[in-house]
């Protein structure tokens, strides 16, 4: 292949099981497609999960199916550090601008992991929420794709990167790498960009931030996660001691007009799993392990989901409290007291946890970057399409959707994709 | 007829007119009523209340009752006369509900139809302040505290004013309080102005929710 995009080309803009589905559903069909990733790897956030609802696998196991796809299709050139910055033209002819990011590391790496060995300077995580340090010279995570390490870029320039250079018995590691500007022609574009954790500090009343025991959903994924920065051991930031009465908080910066206007639709579903977790890490005698207490305003376990929702209700270590928290308060021993009035009899409770988990909502990871101009997005920020008909929205970029509807969705945008294109070669053979 | 006949009067008017639907009833006489409906149980705003503990109804639960027509409940507690407009509760409404707003409003409608609780102190209190501002155009501090210390009878007002006397009389020397103004106090400059403002403001107000006065 000599150029690597012609307007038959359909670039997808994210790597994430979204992006991903949409991608290999699109070059299985025989088109040409263009994945990039911004982060050095695929997978997204759901590889940050623990399990899955409702089954309760691992997302090991989808991403590793999607990963064969795509391994064994030619059809399909995925870029990682690859973040789409602009895109220009109109459908079935559209140039995009990619920013390259320097991975320091070329593909000569084996993952053997000596330059982490070799590198003393760390960084925060970034595939753990900032739960942990990581050296600076890092894998993503077990399951990422491309198998490479990378280096920061604070340490590119110095002696650490030397270290980093010289342990590598591959001369994979590359310290001039350089920014890339790349410019792509394409026919069509799904945007499958996916979401992020609503900010939490921004929930004032519930401490985030000021509390150290009060924490996100996505961040109890990485405490269970055997993976994760406690071994998978569910131990509060606060002390390092076990958590055992743990509150968690539904539509936390969801359904609220004062912070996120939708439902995020998959956080009661996650609240209702990650009462699982607790019950695998403590079993199910409720006085003497964990407990679980939710508080909600309804539950909202759509469809089949239901009987997932049924089970938990019938667990023993797992309570609901029908209301809203209004409030948070930290005691000495940095225990939270929650507060607020229970909407079945109106009584006023103030309980006792050891650990606060957000239910936090997700929001386009789109929202604050500016989108390309004609792109159509809903009141919170949700990307419908382009007006000319030529870009989509797929997976959680375009609605709060779990795994499972990210899957379905996203192979509607690459089957919309894929009419743009078949249009494209229609008008382009007539023309001769 | 007399004033509580009269009250009394409208009251049935608008029990005979919305029958069941007390809903509707809040929505069409009770400022910012037609909020009523968007509130979707969740209850921060009560739990948020400082005064929560002490309320008999919540608003949440006042807006729960609204919808299932306990109208008298409603119309005849003294929950909403509690509220002291501090807010918590509408700043944190994930609805947005102006919950401050309508707890006044219920108020306000409940007067309206003679339905306030005898001797309800908030009520008292709004009464004294308002007779005391419409005189003058203008709030006359001393006699303000005086009636509201007296009302209870002249034992507990001497009692209660003796307790207030360090705070009154910092207030003096701040020149917070004039105590000439017990003669009489002064009053705003075009008060015929005034009192017509507020009277074409009564007119209009009758005129939409019935005449109680
Ligand atoms: C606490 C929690 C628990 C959950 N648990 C479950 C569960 O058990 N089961 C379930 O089905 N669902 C669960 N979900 C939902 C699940 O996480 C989402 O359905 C899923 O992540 C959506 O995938 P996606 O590919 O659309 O988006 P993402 O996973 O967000 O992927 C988007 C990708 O796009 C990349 N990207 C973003 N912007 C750009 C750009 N400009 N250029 C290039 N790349 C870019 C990102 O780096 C990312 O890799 C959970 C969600 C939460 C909050
Ligand atoms: S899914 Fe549940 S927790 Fe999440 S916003 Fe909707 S109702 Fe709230
Ligand atoms: S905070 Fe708003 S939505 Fe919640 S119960 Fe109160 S009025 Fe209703």
């Amino acid at each position: 292949m000599a150029s690597i995009a012609t307007s038959q080309t359909i670039l997808v803009v994210g790597g994430g099981i979204g992006g991903m589905t949409a991608a290999l559903e699109a070059a299985e069909c025989g088109k040409q497609v263009i994945l990039a990733e911004r982060s050095p790897t695929l997978g997204g956030r759901t590889a940050l999960l623990y399990r899955y609802f409702p089954k309760m696998c691992h997302p090991t196991c989808g991403l590793e199916i999607n990963l064969r796809r795509l391994k064994g299709n030619k059809n399909l050139r995925v870029m990682t550090m690859a973040e789409v910055t602009a895109v220009t033209g109109s459908r079935g002819d559209y140039t995009v601008s990619l920013k390259i990011s320097p991975r320091f590391v070329n593909k000569n790496c084996t993952a053997c992991g000596d330059c982490a060995q070799a590198v003393t300077a760390e960084i925060p995580n970034p595939f753990e929420y900032g739960l942990s340090k990581t050296k600076a010279a890092y894998l993503p995570h077990a399951m990422a794709y491309p198998q490479r390490y990378l280096l920061d870029p604070s340490i590119a320039g110095t002696a650490e990167g030397e270290k980093a250079k010289a342990a590598c018995k591959y001369g994979a590691i590359e310290l001039d790498m350089q920014d890339e500007i790349v410019e792509l022609k394409v026919g069509a574009v799904i945007l499958a960009t996916g979401w992020k954790p609503y900010d939490a500090a921004k929930i004032q009343p519930y401490g985030y931030g000021r509390f150290a025991n009060v924490i996100t959903s996505v961040e109890f994924e990485r405490l269970a996660d055997p993976h994760g920065p406690t071994g998978g051991k569910l131990l509060r930031p606060s002390d390092g001691k076990e958590a055992k009465n743990i509150a968690f908080i539904q539509c936390a910066g969801s359904r609220d007009e004062n912070h996120l206007r939708h439902c995020s639709r998959i956080c009661c579903m996650a609240s209702l799993k990650q009462t699982q977790y607790v019950r695998e890490a403590y079993g199910d005698d409720a006085a003497n392990g964990g407990k679980s207490t939710i508080y909600y305003i309804d539950i909202r376990a759509i469809d089949r989901f239901e009987d997932f929702y049924l089970k938990v209700q019938n667990d023993p270590t797992v309570s609901f409290l029908k209301s809203k928290v209004a409030k948070i308060v930290q005691d000495d021993a940095a225990n939270l007291i929650l507060h607020g009035v229970d909407t079945e009899g109106y009584h006023r409770y103030a309980v006792e946890h050891d650990l606060v988990v957000l239910a936090i909502g997700m929001e386009p990871e789109s929202n604050g970057i500016k989108l390309p101009a004609d792109i159509i997005v809903d009141f919170s920020g949700f990307i419908e399409g382009s007006k000319d008909g030529g870009q989509f929205g797929a997976g959680a970029a375009s609605s709060p959707l779990d795994v499972n509807r990210t899957t379905q969705n996203a192979t509607a945008a690459a089957l919309r994709a894929i009419q743009v294109i078949h249009k494209t070669a229609t008008v382009e053979t007539a023309n001769g | 007829m007399s004033e509580s006949n009269q009250l009394n009067t409208l009251n049935q008017q608008a029990v005979a007119r919305y029958q069941n639907n007390f809903l509707k009833e809040v929505e069409d006489h009770v400022e910012e009523g037609q909020w009523v409906k968007m509130c979707m149980q969740c209850g921060v705003c009560a739990g948020s209340c400082p005064f929560g503990a002490h309320w008999e109804h919540s608003p949440q639960k006042l807006f729960m009752m609204i919808r299932a027509g306990k109208r008298e409940e409603v119309l005849s507690t003294d929950s909403m006369w509690l509220c002291t407009s501090c807010y918590n509760c509408v700043v944190r409404c994930p609805r947005k509900l102006p919950i401050t707003h309508i707890m006044h409003g219920l108020a306000t409608y409940a007067r309206r139809l003679g339905l306030v609780p005898k001797g309800q102190p908030t009520e008292e209190f709004a009464t004294l302040f308002w007779n005391n501002l419409a005189k003058t155009g203008r709030i006359n501090e001393l006699k303000l505290t005086l009636g509201h210390y007296f009302k209870d009878g002249l034992i507990s007002g001497i009692k209660t004013a003796l307790g207030m006397q360090s705070i009154g009389i910092k207030m003096v020397l701040a020149k917070r309080l004039n105590p000439m103004e017990i003669f009489g106090g002064h009053g705003i400059k075009d008060l015929k102005g005034f009192q017509a403002i507020i009277a074409k403001a009564r007119e209009i107000e009758d005129k939409k929710h019935g005449a109680a006065h």
